[in-house]
């Protein structure tokens, strides 16, 4: 079995917020991430697949599929959108690093050929990261 | 998003400047050359430290986070920051029994992060990892127990 990790990138806004506390609550918890006007960041999404390396091809997945799949699945809906605002997944959930995280794992979850989802990386900012291994992990 | 419970890792990167020098008393004066280099120049020398600290528990279905990163920073400043910023390691109380290697660094690191893992806060919260750079290219990593310290250099 061999690790292969593919990267990507997105620019998006967003903005922590609970509609069920009082504003009061809200910056309390979320701090300066309260600011309801969103502020955002440059993602980086690590996707790391696991499987065998095919023995004609050299492959584990045929990159071009897995660069693919992430621009379908993931960039072309985040990038440069309000996550809060414009992607559904958020509508209910609060767009955390970790949430997203989770919210990656779901799109992706197969819909990679030959190869299983292994753990997917998002990182804030560069200091600042989450790792999701999937729901039995 | 589905009701489901979800465990994630969430990892922060914080950085220090400390000096230290790699020097064990019961070692002579060339026993500590030839076993420490040039890291047992008398005068000490430093580096920009790295200290990646990963927890793991379940995301809040309240808030969406493992664990508000305000408290991990404060944690993080209050018990580490203001104690290892522009200090020299050899004279911290931490090291007083050990070299300031920085596999005995990660280490403490590891016993300083576990108490915010105990915080009552936090009750599902656990210390996955201390990943420690020295320069960019040595890198160490501990786990926790015995025998699980990694060391890297590249």
């Amino acid at each position: 079995m061999i690790l292969l990790t593919r990267k990507a990138e997105f620019s998006a806004a967003h903005f922590y917020w609970n509609p069920a506390w009082s504003e009061e609550e809200n910056v309390r918890v979320f701090g300066k991430c309260a600011n309801r006007q969103g502020h955002g960041h440059n993602y980086t999404l690590e996707v790391t697949v696991e499987g065998e390396i095919d023995p004609v091809s050299g492959f584990v997945v045929d990159l071009k599929q897995l660069k693919d799949i992430l621009e379908r699945e993931v960039v072309s809906v985040y990038d440069h959108r309000h996550l809060n605002f414009e992607v559904p997944e958020f509508e209910h959930a609060i767009p955390t690093t970790e949430n997203i995280a989770v919210a990656i794992w779901r799109r992706l979850e197969g819909k990679i050929e030959n190869a299983k989802l292994h753990r997917v990386r998002v990182y804030e900012m560069p200091d600042l990261f989450a790792d999701f291994y999937g729901e039995g992990a | 998003m589905s009701g489901r419970r979800v465990i994630a890792h969430f990892s922060r990167r914080y950085h220090f400047s400390a000096a230290h020098r790699l020097h064990v008393d019961a070692l002579s004066a060339e026993e500590n050359r030839a076993t420490f280099g040039k890291c047992n120049n008398p005068f000490g020398h430093g580096h920009n430290y790295v200290v990646e600290v990963t927890v793991s528990g379940p995301v809040d279905k309240t808030t969406g986070m493992v664990v508000n990163l305000s408290d991990l920073d404060l944690f993080a400043r209050r018990e580490m920051l203001d104690l290892f910023d522009h200090a020299n390691l050899n004279e911290l109380e931490n090291f007083r029994d050990r070299v300031t290697t920085t596999e005995n660094v990660c280490v403490e690191m590891w016993s300083i992060f576990a108490r915010f893992a105990e915080l009552k806060e936090y009750p599902e919260v656990r210390l996955e990892r201390i990943r420690m750079e020295e320069t960019g290219n040595n890198s160490f990593e501990y786990f926790g127990g015995e025998r699980q310290l990694v060391a890297r250099s590249f």
